[in-house]
């Protein structure tokens, strides 16, 4: 029996864990493991003091947030990604198939003209993009033919909507300063990331995230056509519809915080079914895990790579775009 | 087990497809379902597997209406075994057989020991358990073919729906398949077969249902029905039977 499966789990938790660990410590202000550690004991015990005060600020206070936001947008983008890729049959799909991240990019910088705070940049994207996807949603149900074609076509035509508007938001917006918040935030960034982003985020996160979870076995066989599944006892398109609604969840509260980061829910899928298989039984749970390790470990190289902050967006592309050409150039490529 | 249908019509828009079809299953029966392309097989097998409700009449399983059942209840009446195709994502064998155990499992469960045992059990049935663990789009088209009907028989369902399964297969393959599938209706499940090979009919079925002309062209065991005037009115060309009756022959074939 492959059921071993639980090796692989175990060790890409304890990689997530040495991640995070090693996150605390690198910065523009390194802290050593040891007094990480010892800054980490000092919160259950009593530690003699022997770090600086800036230190135990940034282990306990700045870095956290951040470090956790990062693996849960990872983590959330990536199962958003697997699940869509299920349910349309298709390898290929990613997380802004439905036009999550055009409409959240629409929202955010709607928000920034109108000059909103940071909360209400986040809570505008999180808005616009369910809202665009249940735009995507109600067209492709009312047009006749094949659904998930139609959810396809849709999600185009409603995506370059948005961004068309979100272009004629940069052309009016202020070019000192509004234009450049705008372009900043439409490349993604966890730069200056607080616990209020993290309390925004997580329980939209964990609502889409539970539900896709228990539905994980019956994905597959949402893989095998609709008269299938339907056939062997499951409404196709019941299912469809939750497994859409939780992952656009996930997606949209993720760009809300983040800012839009592509190439995340199609890369990391990929790699996770090349590890585990392709039953979403195992692939789930490995695609989250993946997902958290890679994007904490870009967001990493973000903060410490460059004087300058680099925004994460670009990293992803950076590495998503020649990982697929890799992958076409290789015989073996089952895209 | 029993698959009643009465009266059964159905139409697209304003023309016709079937009128007023009406026949019984009974237990224990391979019953091959015959029709020229476009009579109407495949609409009456969506219709029997709740995938369209489109039309007059009624189709019961076991007393029930099939349009009454929700997709989880008529999964555990009946079973569909597909045309082998391509997957969108590779699965082993075990766990494409899993599949078909999914109605016994509550909406957030994932199959564990006891569903694995039956799949396993369902693939020794059919003589392929050592290929468990390979993968099922490795597989040659016979062996994904029997892979599929593991899986419905793992949905412990007495009727099987099989739609033309030797359709893609080499010769070799088509004969182990129906073979199989005969095998089984022996130890009592009723198969309703499509095919488009009325020598497949003649050799393997009990029973033979042709459609033609929108409606119930013949019904009746495969020996009696099958004739050489029934091969004219449902494919339009002229076959010979062997003295024995055993072999179908196309007529141009012996006048030369």
């Amino acid at each position: 029996m492959k059921r071993s499966g639980h090796g692989l789990l175990i060790i890409l938790l304890a990689v997530l864990a040495a991640l995070m660990l090693l996150s605390l410590c690198l910065g523009r202000y390194a802290v050593p493991l040891r007094e990480v550690l010892r800054i980490l004991l000092s919160r259950f015990t009593f530690v003699e003091q022997t770090w600086e005060a800036g230190m135990s600020a940034a282990v306990l206070n700045i870095r956290p947030p951040r470090i956790l936001l990062a693996a849960l947008v990872g983590a959330c983008l990536s199962i958003a990604g697997v699940s869509y890729q299920g349910i349309f049959r298709n390898a290929m799909a990613a997380p802004d198939f439905l036009g999550a991240s055009s409409g959240a990019a629409f929202g955010a910088a709607l928000a920034i003209l109108l000059g909103l705070s940071s909360a209400g940049i986040a809570v505008c994207a999180f808005c616009f993009s369910l809202l665009t996807v249940a735009l995507v949603f109600f067209v492709a149900q009312r047009a006749p033919g094949k659904r998930a074609a139609n959810l396809i076509l849709a999600g185009i035509m409603v995506s370059s909507l948005f961004s068309a508007g979100t272009s004629y938001i940069k052309l009016v917006a202020d070019p000192s300063s509004k234009l450049p918040e705008i372009t900043y935030w439409l490349m993604g960034s966890f730069s200056g990331k607080t616990w209020h982003d993290v309390r925004f985020a997580l329980p939209f996160m964990l609502l889409g995230t539970v539900p896709l979870f228990l539905l994980r076995w019956r994905m597959n066989l949402l893989t095998m056509g609709d008269d299938e599944a339907r056939a062997m006892g499951v409404d196709a398109n019941r299912l469809r519809l939750l497994v859409v609604v939780c992952a656009t969840l996930v997606t949209a509260a993720s760009v809300s915080v983040s800012g839009v980061i592509g190439w995340v829910g199609l890369v990391i899928p990929h790699m996770a079914r090349r590890l585990s298989g392709n039953d979403y039984r195992k692939l789930l749970p490995t695609t989250l895990l993946l997902g958290a390790i890679f994007l904490l470990a870009v967001d990493n190289l973000c903060r410490n790579l460059l004087a300058v902050e680099i925004p994460i967006g670009i990293l992803t592309s950076f590495f998503g775009a020649p990982f697929f050409l890799a992958l076409m150039l290789k015989k073996e490529a089952s895209l | 087990m029993s698959l009643d249908v009465t009266n059964f019509s159905f139409s697209y828009g304003k023309s016709p497809l079937l009128q007023h079809v009406s026949f019984s299953l009974g237990e224990g029966q391979l019953i091959a379902l015959l029709g020229p392309n476009g009579a109407g097989k495949t609409t009456l097998f969506r219709c029997i597997l709740g995938l369209n409700e489109g039309y007059q009449g009624s189709i019961t399983v076991e007393g029930s209406e099939v349009r009454s059942l929700s997709p989880r209840q008529l999964s555990h009446r009946i079973a569909y075994i597909p045309q082998i195709h391509y997957p969108a994502f590779q699965y082993s064998v075990l766990e494409m057989v899993l599949m078909g155990t999914t109605h016994r499992l509550s909406a957030v469960a994932s199959p564990g020991k006891s569903e694995d045992n039956d799949a396993m059990q369902a693939l020794s049935t059919l003589g392929i358990e050592h290929l468990a663990q390979r993968d099922y789009g490795r597989l040659s088209g016979g062996e994904q073919q029997m892979v599929l009907i593991a899986r419905a028989l793992v949905q412990q369902t007495k009727l099987l729906l099989m739609d033309e399964p030797t359709a893609s297969l080499d010769y070799g393959n088509q004969l182990r398949v129906l073979s199989a599938v005969r095998r089984l209706t022996r130890s009592g499940y009723t198969v309703l077969l499509s095919t488009h090979n009325p020598q497949h009919a003649l050799s393997y079925a009990d029973r033979v249902l042709a459609l033609a002309g929108g409606t119930l062209a013949a019904d009746g065991p495969a020996r009696e029905v099958l004739s050489p005037a029934l091969i004219k009115t449902l494919y339009g060309v002229d076959a010979v039977f062997s003295p024995d009756g055993r072999y179908i022959l196309p007529q141009e074939v012996l006048s030369c």
